[in-house]
């Protein structure tokens, strides 16, 4: 009994001991190469994101070339391009593009106009506390569920809703908002606002006050200078900031089904029917491509403005 | 199988060669060319496949996959697709406490999403559907139903004759599931902005109604207007409303796409009806039942009728999923829910019309008079007025192959209409 107790922590440090050189000696390899530290470093996220983002892009991809038995809605694996073909053939949904496309250039100048004083007035005007303040007003909401948000956008649009008892009640009539794409519109407006203000303040912070003094030593008035100093400088952050609010309208589905009507038929709610409701993948992977190719044309627009050093 | 299998591979070469043609042809031929795919009715089809039209030449994937022979032990879990109200807390309760199987509800808003989410979740999430005519045959023919031992189901057998072996849930004598009830698709109006009830499908395309009219968001919608033609346009010769031939299909399509501009919300979810009642966004619109009784429940001045043209219907069946993870509990639920007591409580509460014969008294019950109000005395000739939900095919029940088959409803719904 004791004899074997006695060994063993001789052969455990020994273990230990033989253990501890062959970690010295990974060490040291790792050290003397570091392309082998970047290759154990990386591999994991790197195959993470070739497999689940790029992988799935691809199967997307092909999948957009196949079509759908109409009858049992199954996958038939038999090549064809008749899903883009009746994309780009049926007036419906060229029109939903351009919808979609319209409804998200109207956020984005919208959200920028907005943005801009705000993040003008956080970044210039305000004392850090107020700043603070600004701050966590922006941030709070982004905290909040994206769901009760929207649901809280119904509420006031509705009928008899608290947008209707305002307008009443100042004798204006009654708007009658719900169920339009001026409310998709606000809806989207107000969800999307923080991402563009963040980007701006962030530009607007890095613009050096002596350029805006230098400006107004030179005559330049106010109008002036934040034309020919301020906006050239902060354009990059604006853009920046449009590439969320562009490509976060032209993705979603949720707020035109929520609240938006009749003719709230964007990409994503035609993409949404066609996976959901009619089991129709192939042409929902092909009407999929679709903002892929806009991003992909929106994105090397706002790289040549300078958008990405911005970010 | 093999007429399946030829047709495509002969679809298939078609599009490829015309696809060297140029790209317009290759889309067009296999854009328009759904007909063949749902299987025309082919020379040696029996008489029995008129019920069925257009799918001879199917066969079911599933049909000979062996049928439980005796009820086991509860799995303790049932995952059902329903309809909004087919699982009132007042029928399911007590099945759980019976039988020890929790059930988890999916809601599902059109039988579109129905057959998705059997195929979808095919890989063993759900254990029923309770889907409509409509949906029966695409998910049965899809290979996601599983075949059911109707001795084990004993209750199924006081069930009205026209119920007892439905086309649409059996084929070639295999049940794919229990059926369920039946009712009317309804005109709800608000009593107080309607005094007289409106006794025609008219209101819901009269602009005198404009930004006031809701509407379901589905295709089979269309059936609706081909009844109201039907009925008003007597030139364009429908007879059957789920069998329409290129200019009546269009003709339906046209007026659907002129009630747009009046139509406030096409609604997906019957919840999202119900409140926009209730709030006054709209006063008149085509429902069901459940969002009647649901709105006379909370005191709401709610009224319905089938109007005079009739109405489109649907007669729903509880199948069982190809591969129910929850077989024995899936069973319980298909003896319990055919029961006349629970038929009764279901009917009752959602206003529809039991299949089981014997739910009658049950259902005088538990509401005086409810018996003859939902036609469960005499559902024969109340069965004539309504035309049930069945899937648009491209054969017609006269074997002509003129029909326009389903695919082409959901393009126009979502291309023309919306």
């Amino acid at each position: 009994m004791t004899s074997t107790a006695g060994t063993r922590p001789k052969e455990k440090s020994q273990n230990q001991v033989t253990r501890n050189v062959w970690l010295l000696r990974l060490s040291t390899a790792l050290w003397r190469h570091p392309w082998a530290r970047a290759t154990l470093l990386l591999t994991p996220p790197l195959a993470w994101f070739l497999l689940v983002y790029i992988a799935s892009l691809v199967v997307l991809l092909v999948t957009a070339f196949w079509s759908v038995n109409p009858f049992t809605t199954n996958i038939d694996k038999i090549w064809t391009l008749s899903n883009f073909h009746a994309i780009f053939t049926t007036p419906a949904y060229l029109s939903d593009i351009g919808q979609t496309v319209g409804m998200a250039a109207a956020v984005t100048v919208t959200d920028a106009v907005i943005a801009f004083p705000f993040a003008y007035f956080m970044a210039r005007v305000a004392a850090p506390r107020t700043r603070t303040a600004l701050f966590v007003a922006i941030l709070l909401p982004l905290w909040a569920s994206y769901l009760a948000k929207v649901y809280s956008w119904l509420l006031i649009f509705t009928n008899h809703g608290f947008l209707d008892w305002v307008v009443g009640g100042l004798g204006l009539g009654h708007p009658q908002l719900i169920y339009t794409n001026w409310a998709v519109y606000a809806v989207f407006c107000y969800l999307w606002l923080p991402f563009m203000i963040i980007p701006v303040y962030g530009a607007l912070e890095r613009v050096p006050a002596s350029l805006i003094e230098a400006s107004q030593d030179l005559g330049g008035r106010t109008w002036r200078t934040t034309r020919s100093v301020l906006l050239p400088l902060v354009l990059p952050g604006v853009v920046a900031g449009s590439i969320f609010t562009f490509s976060l309208t032209l993705g979603d589905y949720i707020t035109p089904l929520l609240v938006g009507g009749t003719s709230a038929n964007f990409i994503g709610n035609v993409i949404y029917t066609n996976i959901g409701i009619a089991n129709n993948v192939p042409f929902a992977a092909a009407m999929a491509m679709v903002p892929i190719v806009i991003m992909g044309i929106y994105l090397s627009g706002a790289r040549a403005l300078g958008a990405f050093e911005a970010l | 199988m093999q007429i399946f299998t030829r047709r495509r591979t002969a679809q298939s070469a078609l599009a490829a060669g015309l696809a060297a043609l140029s790209l317009t042809a290759a889309a067009c031929s296999s854009g328009s060319s759904t007909p063949a795919a749902s299987g025309t009715g082919s020379a040696g089809s029996s008489s029995s496949a008129s019920q069925q039209a257009g799918t001879a030449g199917l066969t079911v994937p599933t049909a000979n996959l062996p049928v439980l022979q005796k009820v086991g032990k509860g799995e303790g879990q049932l995952n059902l697709i329903a309809w909004e109200g087919y699982l009132d807390p007042s029928w399911v309760k007590p099945f759980e406490t019976q039988t020890g199987c929790t059930i988890n509800a999916k809601y599902a808003g059109s039988s579109d999403e129905m057959v998705s989410l059997m195929k979808n979740g095919g890989g063993g999430q759900y254990d029923m559907v309770s889907s409509s005519g409509d949906a029966d045959l695409r998910i049965l023919y899809a290979g996601d139903a599983h075949p059911v031992n109707m001795n084990l189901i004993p209750a199924a057998k006081d069930f009205f004759p026209a119920f007892q072996a439905p086309s649409f849930n059996t084929i070639n004598g295999v049940h794919y599931g229990v059926s369920l009830q039946w009712g009317p698709n309804v005109l709800m109006y608000n009593t107080k902005d309607f005094t007289t009830a409106p006794t025609t499908w008219s209101v819901l395309y009269n602009s005198k109604y404009k930004g006031q009219i809701t509407v379901p968001d589905n295709p089979i919608q269309i059936a609706d207007a081909a009844l109201y033609l039907e009925k008003t346009k007597p030139s364009l010769g429908i007879t059957d409303p789920y069998e329409l031939t290129q200019p009546q299909f269009q003709a339906a399509v046209s007026l659907l796409a002129q009630q747009k501009p009046l139509v406030k919300k096409y609604w997906a979810l019957a919840s999202e009806e119900i409140s926009d009642f209730q709030n006054g966004n709209v006063i008149v619109g085509a429902g069901w039942p459940y969002q009647v009784s649901t709105l006379k429940t909370a005191k709401f001045p709610i009224g319905s009728t089938v109007p005079a043209e009739g109405a489109t219907g649907w007669a729903d069946t509880w199948m069982l999923a190809a591969k129910a993870p929850h077989p024995n509990c899936a069973y319980m639920w298909m003896q319990y829910i055919s029961t006349p007591q629970v038929q009764a409580k279901q009917a009752v509460t959602y206003g529809e019309t039991p299949d089981n014969a014997k739910a009658c008294p049950y259902m005088d019950k538990l509401q005086a008079g409810s018996c003859a109000e939902f036609h469960a005395n005499a559902p024969a000739s109340y069965l004539a007025s309504i035309s049930l939900w069945k899937t648009p095919l491209a054969t017609c029940d006269n074997g002509q192959n003129n029909c326009v088959p389903y695919a082409d409803w959901v393009t126009a719904w979502n291309t023309q209409v919306k």
